[in-house]
């Protein structure tokens, strides 16, 4: 297929705390984003996925690893050097009143990006161009001249991705895009993200803790459990055949209208990741544990082809909500 | 107006910055807040009677008049009497407040302008700068204001600037905390982290993101630092080491007045009075500039 856009090998981010201890919020994540790909990335809130989201566009340096970019090593990079790869590399947030700064108008916000990247474009020109891209995400170009607090969440959001595509990124990192939104403009935001990446030819990591958004969207998934991917996997395959028991519980989490499923019920917490269990870091909510998990941390190995998974016990057959309950909307 | 608190409380924690249209609610608690409007009443009237007053009055603030000494005030020619080379009292103070309230903003236009730049910087990078910065500022601070004061004042020749200056050394430390604290939280935030994501520059986040952003408590510490700086050139000029006499200021007309306290105690009290009322106006003008823009600190109510 497609070269990688993006290669992460063995990421990690330590954060010291007190005690002298250290949070690991990544642990080691290795994976590639394939050029016009869309990888989901989910777990529970604590599982690190928002802080890998910032390591892998430099928003905040990683302890360990190595991230290349559209072929180019940016580990790094100084923030100078960085500047010029920013224009690839954008982000959307999840809260979609915080991430517009309240002081300025619609225009002005989406004027920044313009001005470093292409400051070599005209006032006019950039009014044409903040206009194309506000219709682009569904929103009116008049709106260039209203302030944040005027437009309701899920049109800030598409502000927010307005902001974040307006210099073409290649590289979109969409971090819970949805997650603070009302279930039917999820639909939307979800249907735009899918609509541009069509038409912009963007490569998208969508990071949310409801699986059920990210298999709507993703071709691809990544499921994280205490800062390590404990199963990677293609869309279908992962909801065919989950491979790993968190992934299973995951789905099982996932309202059913029909009420058939049994549900499996996590115990307790996310163990800290200041102190994670030995071992399987999944082992103490798992309900098929052995004394054996334990032991050593599973890696990651190849189940079937481009399916791979972090469990010691590979012959669990686990069940899958394709199987015995109506498949999940795809959207399109 | 009941109506308003419960349905507050369930609005997500306030923005950070109200936006324009929020504003007005800033304004009317602000209106809301007696003594801060009494503090800025006692402002303007004092700012006003300072710079039109001389002009209006027959007498000039030297004109020396042997025979009319130690006049009473409220009774003859002298409003306020009359210090002991017959000299207008009422003039001698409307002039004496230029200098004190000349020195009192620019030391706090200087002050606030030198704390926002060190708070900012030490907030924004953070790191080994920021902790040498702000461990300087904790250092300075250690010092009482009114010691370092004087022993800056008495290493220079004492004037209007140098006054300033040294009233301003001593005063920008707040600002600079109070800054590097909001810088700090500030550069966690969502939109702060959006505008690095794009690539800008260091000075355009600082200055064009952050700064707007905390302009209410810079506001507020500028405010209560023109009280600051006020009280502490009439400290220094009562001492000795302020503005020199024939210059008049508030502080070193009370310095004169000691002599006379119990013959002549109005020329104490008139100056100490006017101290008093634009210290405290400008203290109640911060206070309530402060809880008219936080409305989280609301503890009026």
């Amino acid at each position: 297929m497609n070269s990688p856009l993006l290669q992460v090998t063995d990421l990690a981010k330590h954060y010291p705390v007190a005690g002298g201890r250290t949070l690991r919020a990544v642990n080691g994540v290795s994976f590639t984003l394939r050029a016009g790909e869309v990888l989901g990335v989910v777990g529970e809130s604590g599982s690190g996925k928002t802080t890998l989201g910032r390591v892998v566009l430099r928003l905040t340096p990683p302890s360990a690893g190595e991230i290349v970019f559209r072929g180019q090593d940016v580990t790094h990079l100084s923030r100078r050097a960085l500047r010029k790869v920013r224009r690839h590399m954008q982000l959307v947030f999840q809260d979609p009143y915080a991430s517009l700064n309240p002081r300025m108008s619609v225009e002005q916000i989406l004027a920044i990006p313009l001005q470093v990247h292409e400051p070599s474009l005209g006032r006019a020109d950039r009014r044409s161009r903040i206009e194309e891209m506000l219709r682009t995400v569904g929103l009116f170009a008049e709106a260039a001249d209203r302030y944040p607090h005027e437009f309701s969440g899920g049109q800030r959001q598409r502000i927010g991705i307005a902001r974040a595509l307006i210099c073409r990124p290649e590289l979109l990192v969409a971090d819970e895009p949805v997650s603070a939104l009302d279930v039917s403009v999820q639909a939307q935001v979800v249907n735009l993200l899918l609509d541009l990446r069509e038409r912009l030819g963007l490569s998208i990591l969508f990071i949310a803790h409801d699986i059920a958004v990210v298999g709507m969207i993703s071709d691809r998934i990544a499921v994280m459990y205490l800062g390590r991917v404990v199963e990677i996997a293609d869309t279908l395959s992962l909801f065919n055949r989950p491979r790993h028991p968190y992934t299973e519980a995951l789905f099982s989490a996932v309202p059913d209208l029909g009420g058939r499923r049994d549900r499996i019920l996590l115990q307790g917490d996310v163990p800290s990741p200041v102190s994670p269990p030995s071992g399987c870091p999944f082992r103490t909510r798992c309900r098929y544990a052995e004394p054996d998990c334990a032991v050593e941390v599973p890696s990651l190995v190849e189940r079937s082809p481009g399916h791979l998974a972090a469990c010691h016990r590979p012959e669990l057959v686990l069940a899958s909500p394709l199987s015995d309950v109506a498949p999940l909307p795809r959207l399109r | 107006m009941s109506a308003v608190a419960p349905s507050a409380a369930e609005l997500p924690p306030p923005v950070l910055a109200a936006p324009s249209a929020a504003r007005r609610p800033a304004l009317r608690r602000f209106m809301r807040h007696r003594l801060a409007m009494f503090g800025l009443v006692a402002i303007i009237v004092l700012v006003v009677a300072c710079a039109l007053g001389p002009y209006l009055s027959p007498y000039g603030p030297l004109t020396i008049d042997l025979r009319h000494r130690f006049q009473p005030p409220f009774e003859g020619r002298h409003w306020l009497g009359s210090d002991q080379l017959g000299r207008d009292l009422l003039v001698r103070l409307l002039l004496a407040g230029r200098i004190s309230l000349t020195v009192g903003f620019a030391a706090m236009g200087l002050s606030t302008a030198v704390g926002v730049v060190i708070g900012l910087v030490a907030g924004f990078y953070g790191g080994w700068v920021g902790t040498a910065l702000m461990r300087f500022v904790d250092a300075v601070l250690s010092f009482p204001a009114i010691f370092l004061l004087l022993t800056l004042a008495a290493l220079v020749s004492p004037g209007v600037l140098t006054i300033t200056l040294i009233v301003a050394l001593t005063a920008w430390m707040e600002v600079a905390r109070v800054v590097e604290g909001q810088v700090r939280s500030l550069r966690e935030r969502d939109f702060a982290i959006a505008a690095e994501a794009i690539g800008v520059s260091d000075a355009h986040l600082m200055l064009r993101e952050l700064l707007p952003n905390i302009m209410a408590p810079i506001v507020v510490a500028a405010t209560l630092n023109v009280a600051r700086a006020i009280l502490l050139e009439s400290y220094a000029s009562y001492l000795g080491y302020g503005i020199q006499p024939p210059t008049p200021s508030w502080g070193n007309m009370l310095n004169n007045a000691q002599e006379y306290l119990t013959s002549a105690p109005w020329l104490a009290i008139f100056p100490g009075a006017v101290i008093t009322l634009a210290v405290t106006g400008f203290n109640f003008l911060g206070d309530g500039l402060r809880d008219a823009l936080d409305p989280r600190l609301d503890v009026h109510r």
